[in-house]
């Protein structure tokens, strides 16, 4: 392939593109399979495998596509099937032992396999030709999961063959930089992405292109476009997908940002633990650099930009920005007091611009519909979409891209489709261990920046976990205190310090022996940490131990008082007990026994014996009547009556 | 794609033969900020950072060796101790944990007498716990040597590591 000299060059290769894979399209079917790091994992390479061989043995020409993740996580292995003139079709949590039938009934007898299909699109790749959409077959967008959906940064993602640069290209990929570079001022850039209102994803909210101004006034010379690929959150995968499932929207992104700003140099940082992301970086690296879309002269102008993927070594706190760039400069990734922010002086002490991958995603797309398109998307403040991973106990677990101003409980019950096993919802947990959690009472707080932070949580970088009834709050508190002590960098007393007690005072409190005065202490404490940390990592690892006592305050004091974990999570602070009522005596608990605690005979109410009983919970997950339930221990119950 | 798979690389053995680093070294020679990158491709090599490949990486960087040493502590990646043929990581991630990840970890402890971050004594396992392979939809989950593993049980994940050699 050529290099691409001008904007016809480019306009020319996508006509070429769009070309080729009409004609394409009319011999041969396409097949796409999801094979991002959760496909895979979910056995989509097996799923591959079966269908080249099974392609070969009917000797069917086929386009097999990989693509990434389309953010049905529940769904995995998703494959779709494509023939031309028609819709393209979903099949979902497809096994190998299925392949041969969804191929001899979709691709040789061209009937969609009914029993199988999940879902059509047939506004896919909408410069094909016009398809009609198959009967009795849900679209994407009747979908409960993406019906409430726009996706601006997940565009691409599942859609698109992420290792191929053309595939981007047809699909208006690089217009918006071939429109920034040829037709417009880095002024003009900026405006329109101040204009927008876009505000950084990575969970600030600052404004971008405010930042980017700060960084084009700045002086000093070579300038930096640093990427924050760190995605560490326990619970988060947003970046990830994007990275693996469309690459080029966040080198199109940098590039865009490096023209406004005045830069030539750009830096993705990314986490070691992504090595799919980094394959696919790579390869899309050195396809943009093949076509002139990188490097010197990027489409005949005189403009010049390189990109360079630095590796992360397992270090959260390097999502922050200013220990990011002591991590590229090859030192410990410890974070220093700002200002002066990276925009004045950053890595290697010149001006810096560091952004979110969403951020940078987001960008080309706004350049190319317009800053007012953007804005009509979200509420007045915050703008546009937010990705959301959405974990936990919850139905469609999965990746989203939602409008800012969404409630929490359309996302959760809507899009989420709920909680699942009959279980009642408890908590959400936004913004990971550094957000905070929020009650049933708060889900219909609207889901943008300012909101969510007046509701007592965060916007974050986008983890959304949900949990149910069987989650105890001090735990779950306990846990994020675990994860964030032990990712503080030490370099700050407020941090080191204060994160060790306070996960003293609440392992102290899970297991029984908390005091009233500890919720003081966790307060005081708290207090401190916000107040005093060097950076946002410190400042905010107190924010879920505030939240859940601030709205599950009694059940802090039923561990510290009664002694009693009402969720039954916390060893020693719980006993099991059948409800004769509700009991059928079918005899499940008893073969799910471990220990031989319960007895009784079929269809009379069983009985747990507590002296033997080890409280593993196997009879409460296995019971279908609720009939097991959680009450404090009886020996505490005794002590609690004799003390007064 | 890199492989960890110390299995692959004959050097995870106990001899340690600095020519491998050379290579390297001169990779990198010249560049700006390498130190992480040097260290990433010596552990890829030897299979963790043994002492006399950091004296040796400082004698040739000139970076001190306190500085290496410094950067090979502050990040979770890098390894100063030898570790087993089979790398297990479970995932302890906030989606894992509320589906019952501290379950498999107990399990396999118990299994195999390995506590988090331990190796077996005939090294042939470690045990490591991380937080968030990105994969929340199927947890919990557990990544052994390069395989991913997903909604893990506890004995089905002990069975599948007592059948690897």
């Amino acid at each position: 392939m050529p290099r691409l000299n001008s904007p016809k060059d480019l306009a020319d290769t996508r006509l070429h593109i769009r070309q080729i894979c009409r004609e394409q399209h009319t011999v041969s079917p396409f097949i796409y399979v999801g094979m991002g790091t959760c496909g895979i994992a979910a056995g989509a390479g097996e799923v591959e495998q079966t269908i080249q061989k099974e392609l070969s043995a009917h000797q069917i020409d086929a386009e097999v596509i990989p693509v990434g993740c389309a953010g049905m996580c529940a769904r995995e292995p998703l494959v779709d099937i494509q023939l031309a003139g028609k819709p393209r079709i979903t099949y979902a949590n497809v096994k190998p032992s299925e392949i041969p039938e969804i191929i001899t009934e979709h691709i040789i007898n061209g009937n969609i396999l009914t029993k199988k299909a999940y879902a059509q699109l047939p506004e896919h790749r909408h410069w094909l030709e016009k398809k009609s959409a198959a009967e009795n077959l849900p679209s994407y967008h009747e979908l409960p999961f993406y019906s409430k959906q726009i996706r601006i940064a997940l565009k691409n993602c599942g859609m698109i063959n992420p290792e191929s640069i053309d595939d981007y290209i047809s699909q208006d990929g690089y217009r918006a930089l071939s429109k920034a570079v040829t037709g417009m001022s880095q002024e003009e850039i900026i405006t329109e992405i101040k204009d927008s209102g876009l505000r950084g994803r990575g969970g600030a909210g600052f404004l971008t292109g405010v930042k980017w101004e700060f960084c084009y006034l700045a002086k000093g010379q070579p300038k930096f476009v640093i990427c924050n690929a760190d995605e560490g959150d326990p619970g988060a995968f947003m970046d990830r997908s994007v990275l693996e499932g469309d690459p080029h929207s966040l080198l199109e992104g940098m590039t865009i940002a490096g023209y406004a700003i005045g830069a030539q140099e750009g830096y993705i940082y990314c986490r070691a633990e992504y090595p799919l992301a980094i394959e696919r970086l790579k390869k899309a690296i050195s396809q943009a650099e093949q076509y002139g879309l990188l490097g010197s002269n990027i489409l005949g102008t005189n403009f010049h930009f390189n990109l360079h993927i630095k590796e992360g070594a397992g270090a959260f706190v390097c999502g922050e920005e200013t220990a990011l760039m002591a991590s590229i400069e090859g030192r410990r990734g410890e974070p220093r007091p700002r200002p002066p922010f990276p925009a004045v002086s950053g890595l290697w002490e010149k001006p810096s611009n560091v952004n979110n991958v969403k951020s940078y995603a987001m960008t080309p797309q706004i350049i190319l519909n317009g800053s007012n398109w953007f804005k009509g998307m979200g509420t007045e403040r915050s703008t546009g979409t937010a990705v959301f991973a959405l974990t936990g106990n919850i139905k469609n677990t999965g990746l989203i891209e939602v409008p800012m101003g969404i409630t929490l409980r359309e996302i959760i019950y809507e899009i989420g489709g709920g909680i699942p096993k009959k279980k009642k919802f408890k908590a959400v947990q936004t913004g990971g261990p550094l957000g905070g959690c929020l009650p049933e009472t708060a889900l219909d707080t609207p889901v943008d920046f300012d909101s969510l932070t007046a509701a007592g949580a965060t916007m974050g970088s986008g983890g959304m976990i949900v949990v149910d009834q069987d989650t105890c709050m001090v735990e779950f508190a306990r846990y994020f205190l675990t994860f964030a002590s032990a990712e503080s960098c030490g370099k700050c007393v407020p941090c080191r310090l204060g994160g060790q007690r306070l996960l003293e005072i609440l392992t102290r409190i899970t297991q029984g022996g908390g005091t009233l005065d500890d919720l003081e202490e966790i307060q005081y404490i708290s207090e401190n940490m916000r107040a005093a940390s060097l950076c946002a990592l410190g400042q905010l690892t107190p924010g879920p131990v505030m939240a859940s006592l601030r709205f599950f305050r009694e059940e802090y004091e039923a561990h510290i008082v009664d002694k009693y974990c009402p969720a039954g999570v916390c060893k020693g602070l719980y006993s099991y007990e059948i409800l004769e009522i509700q009991c059928r005596g079918c005899g499940l608990c008893i073969k799910s026994c471990p220990s031989g605690a319960i007895t009784g005979s079929k269809k009379e109410p069983h009985v747990i014996d507590q002296r033997k009983c080890i409280q593993c919970g196997a009879c409460y997950d296995v019971c279908n009547l609720e009939a097991i339930t959680v009450i404090p221990k009886l020996e505490t119950i005794e002590e609690i009556r004799t003390n007064n | 794609m890199r492989k960890n798979n110390p299995r692959d690389n004959p050097f995870a053995e106990e001899t340690i033969d600095l020519k491998h680093l050379e290579k390297i070294l001169d990779e990198f020679k010249g560049q700006k900020g390498a130190i992480i990158p040097v260290l990433q491709r010596a552990q890829y090599v030897y299979g963790y950072l043994p002492k006399e490949v950091l004296q040796a990486i400082s004698r040739k960087t000139r970076v001190p060796l306190t500085r290496l040493y410094g950067v090979a502590t502050f990040y979770a990646q890098f390894r100063l101790a030898r570790r087993g043929r089979h790398i297990i990581r479970v995932c302890d991630g906030t989606a894992c944990h509320v589906r019952g990840a501290p379950q498999s970890i107990e399990a396999i402890g118990k299994a195999f007498q390995i506590e988090p971050g331990g190796t077996t004594p005939d090294y042939k396992y470690t045990l490591e716990i991380v937080y968030c392979i990105g994969s929340c939809g199927l947890a919990p989950m557990a990544v052994v040597n390069e395989k991913v593993h997903a909604n893990i049980e506890p004995d089905k994940i002990v069975d599948e590591l007592k059948k690897l050699d």
